[in-house]
């Protein structure tokens, strides 16, 4: 009797919690979005929580709310995520693998505040006071990050600072939430490429000076250690032009070295130059990865060295990018402008065919304004578009007697005489005078007077306005000028030309000039002396003051003429030097066509950074620049005054074909180091991090 | 009994967990952070009062009239179960703000015998209706108090050298001991 009751009281106990528990989900009914359930069915269903949610469904519930990537269950793999990012309509370039990386290099060798013994883990250790390295953005070292990983993808090397086996890590972000000094970071290899230089970020101040922010360190270590191709990647990451920037950039990044406090400063560049010949003469194209495709379409207009960077990353990003040029060949002025001896022809085409090969169509011979317009871009299904169109156009003397024969302007003679070396050398050659003046002290000035000499031209002069310290040209040009018995005239400014009855040139007419004052950039401006008029005898004269962008296919469309802003040097204008992004919002542009004339490495910087904003703009987001964006600017704790522990190594030359053999061709002047000179070279390294070093280098 | 003394002996002198040692899963298990500790707290004394106040209505209208207080047992874990699940959808409903606040330690109330062992003492004392509701209320507060005060110190924990063998929940245990003797103390008070 007794347990009867019992039964019916619990069967009644139990049908009322039942029935009041589904009248309750009725009543209380929470609409909740159905693609939860569909997410969730996709992960692993494992809860292991190794994705840091609570369980499947709350990852799930993360990922529908937008707050998780598509790639948020680490058990399930990437088909699941493909599934995941379907179901969210998601951009499938987001569902690119996640990878740890430790973004600290300093470890064992970086000074210590105090000494605390006893403490065991990097959490505890920072909450004294933030911890015991000197550097406020340090590895502490202790290996919470090691013991956070389930993977077992994580141990603290032989410095002291963590490394990231990447085969076994599956970006699940252990590492990153757990590291207190904020070293590990989770990113997608677009992050990654993506990533502008910030001032919380350990970077050495070679890394901060390089105008596209090279990761200069790491792939001097790579070449240290024989992982030649490492290299290769690491400077890929960064530029795209490496075998280019190797021969003819001028190396800011090697002003601003450590080494150059105390000694001569590493030489970074050559070290590049090795490293990208490597490649070339291996023969073998190291493999590049892109992003899935965005079916995003992009087109960039102007196919040199900022809109060839442009179009690199943005392919990587998954982007299908197409380059209009108006050449018959892509390079642009590193094509037309720069001379075969500093830069081989052959070695651009190797380099080009590398970011051809991702799948980058080429478009020769159009011409922006003449053959098309933004219109038909919009038309033909261009999401957006890349205005690299470079700075084309010579400043003119505004002198008398510019337009006689024998005239001629700087980028104009350069790529002339390059469209008729590389294309149609069965022609006649253009004409190259007997004495030939050059004005100006700039690259290109110096590009003119050195492919004169090559030329045969007797004698060849440069008349600068102001002294040779003054000479914006880079040092290394300017010596193999001399070398190469070019003469200097400086501190002279050409007044007018003087031409012959037939109208030829026959003379320059200067005024010599004195240094006054410095004005407000520095420099002592050249201040004329009265009455005192020379004139040289001359038969050519190459004007080569200076070039900014060639804009006229503003006339040829309403929309652009008002709309896409210039400023008063007619170059592109933008807001922002970042973001990068003109008046007209899917217009971006970059490089010379941005800045004016620059260099080379500066318009490979500006083509990524245009890439991110495009990135940006295609995937929906304000394109806007990184909050702690460094920029130009250095961190300042990394900049010292001494370099104290340093034994003076000195600096490898750049080996260079002698001065009679040169100047009879057009071969290559400056030569790639030797294997064991690289070697030699890249221990000269400290392999400097944001404030430590490598000291007693041996 | 008055209530003073029921608020100070529930708080105090009979602490669900350092004293009669009850809900010691959660007591382990959210007190590595005071932002867990803190949230399971808040959500034991929203569910420890509700569970208090409604077991006591079903002891005393049901399992009493009809003789079956030796079903006690089963009937509590029902209505406890149910009554949290119910409190989910309620919240998640009428007040989604507490909701998310409280968000994973809801549930895992479900299983916690805290819960559960309060409800029976409090039937056990034959206390009434208004007392019922103090003595829970107190015996959360209780819990809420112990749970903080250990989470505090076990984020100071992570600075001491710890031996291997000790560390993480052995030293966990050792502290609880520790903090439950001196919560002894509070013995004589009543």
């Amino acid at each position: 009797m007794l347990s009867l009751s019992a039964i019916l009281f619990m069967l009644g106990l139990g049908a009322l919690c039942g029935g009041a528990l589904s009248a309750a989900s009725k009543i209380f009914y929470v609409y909740e979005d159905p693609r939860i359930g569909v997410v969730e069915g996709f992960t692993a269903l494992a809860n292991c929580g190794g994705c840091g949610y609570a369980g499947c469904s709350a990852a799930a519930v993360a990922v529908v709310a937008g707050e998780a990537p598509p790639s948020v269950c680490i058990v399930a793999g990437s088909e699941a995520t493909a599934n995941i990012a379907g179901v969210m309509g998601l951009d499938p370039g987001t569902a690119e693998a996640l990878l740890s990386y430790n973004t600290c290099t300093g470890g064992d060798r970086a000074e210590d505040k105090y000494h605390y013994m006893g403490i065991n883990s990097c959490q505890a250790l920072a909450s004294l006071s933030g911890g015991q390295p000197v550097c406020p953005v340090g590895c502490l070292g202790l290996g919470d990050c090691v013991r956070a990983c389930v993977f077992d993808a994580l141990k603290i090397g032989p410095h002291g600072y963590p490394v990231v086996d990447e085969i076994k890590c599956v970006g699940c972000g252990a590492c990153e939430k757990v590291c207190p000094k904020d070293i590990m970071e989770i990113k997608t290899m677009s992050q990654k490429l993506l990533h502008l230089n910030q001032y919380d970020d350990r970077i050495a101040p070679c890394q901060q000076t390089c105008p596209a922010e090279i990761d200069i360190p790491k792939y001097i270590y790579q070449i240290k250690t024989g992982d030649y191709e490492g290299a290769v990647n690491t400077i890929r990451e960064r530029n795209p032009l490496l075998l280019s920037c190797g021969r003819v950039c001028p190396h800011p990044c090697e002003s601003d070295c450590r080494r150059g406090l105390e000694d001569e400063a590493v030489s970074i560049n050559q070290l590049k130059r090795f490293a990208a010949d490597y490649e070339m003469n291996s023969g073998r194209r190291l493999p590049i990865s892109c992003a899935p495709d965005t079916g995003k379409k992009v087109a960039v207009i102007g196919g040199g060295p900022a809109g060839l960077s442009n179009a690199f990353f943005l392919r990587r990003l998954g982007h299908e990018v197409t380059i209009f040029d108006a050449m018959p060949k892509l390079g642009g002025m590193i094509r037309y402008g720069i001379p075969e001896y500093r830069l081989p022809k052959e070695v651009l085409a190797w380099e080009i065919q590398s970011i051809l090969d991702l799948g980058v169509e080429h478009k020769p011979n159009m011409v922006l304004g003449r053959d098309f317009d933004i219109g038909s871009l919009m038309a033909a299904g261009f999401d957006a578009v890349f205005l690299g169109i470079g700075a084309w156009k010579d400043y003119t003397l505004r002198a008398e007697g510019e337009d006689l024969e024998g005239c001629y302007t700087g980028i104009n003679f350069l790529s002339n005489f390059s469209l008729w070396q590389q294309e149609r050398p069965h022609e006649k050659r253009p004409f190259v005078g007997k004495k030939c003046v050059v004005i100006g002290g700039g690259n290109t000035a110096i590009d003119c007077v050195r492919t004169l000499v090559r030329l045969g031209a007797d004698e060849v002069s440069i008349v600068y306005r102001r002294t040779r310290k003054e000479m914006p040209a880079n040092m290394v040009e300017i010596e193999a000028a001399e070398h190469e018995g070019i003469k200097f005239t400086f501190l002279a400014a050409p007044t007018r030309a003087l031409g012959d009855e037939e109208g030829k040139v026959v003379g320059l007419e200067y005024l010599k000039m004195e240094l006054g004052e410095p004005d407000a950039s520095g420099r002592r401006s050249p201040v004329p002396i009265e009455g005192s008029e020379t004139v040289m005898d001359i038969d050519m004269l190459i004007t080569a003051i200076g070039q900014g962008p060639d804009i006229f296919f503003k006339d040829e469309s309403k929309r652009l003429d008002e709309d896409l802003q210039v400023t008063r040097w007619n170059t592109i204008d933008s807001a922002d030097p970042i973001a990068l992004q003109s008046s007209i919002p899917y217009i971006f542009t970059g490089g010379d066509a941005a800045t004016g004339a620059d260099l080379v490495v500066s318009a490979i910087g500006a083509g990524r950074r245009a890439a991110r904003s495009i990135h940006m703009y295609l995937t929906g987001q304000d394109v806007t620049p990184p909050e702690k964006t460094l920029f130009t600017n250095h961190i300042p704790v990394s900049i010292f005054e001494s370099v104290p522990g340093l034994t003076k190594l000195a600096r490898t030359k750049m080996p260079e074909l002698p001065v009679d053999e040169r100047i009879k061709s057009f071969v290559e002047a400056d030569l790639v180091i030797s294997e064991e000179e690289a070697l030699y070279e890249s221990n000269r390294c400290l392999q400097c991090c944001l404030i430590c070093y490598n000291k007693d280098v041996a | 009994m008055g209530y003073m003394e029921i608020i100070i002996g529930g708080i105090f002198v009979n602490n669900i967990l350092l004293a009669q040692f009850l809900g010691n899963c959660p007591f382990l298990g959210t007190s590595k952070k005071m932002e867990t500790a803190v949230g399971m707290a808040m959500a034991v004394v929203f569910v420890l009062v509700l569970a208090g106040v409604i077991t006591w209505l079903i002891y005393a209208f049901f399992l009493v009239p009809y003789k079956l207080v030796y079903m006690r047992t089963i009937a509590f874990i029902l209505v406890i179960a149910s009554l949290v699940q119910f409190v989910e959808m309620f919240l998640k409903k009428s007040i989604p703000a507490l909701y998310a606040g409280l968000g994973i330690f809801l549930p895992l109330i479900t299983t916690n015998c805290a819960v559960f062992g309060a409800c029976i003492l409090n039937v056990d004392k034959e206390l009434n209706f208004m007392k019922t509701l103090v003595q829970s209320t107190a015996y959360a507060v209780g819990f809420g108090l112990a749970l903080i005060l250990f989470a505090g110190v076990r984020e100071r924990i992570i600075l001491a050298r710890v031996p291997k063998p000790l560390q993480d929940t052995s030293i966990g245990l050792v502290v609880a001991g520790i903090l439950s003797l001196t919560f002894y103390a509070f013995k004589g008070m009543i």
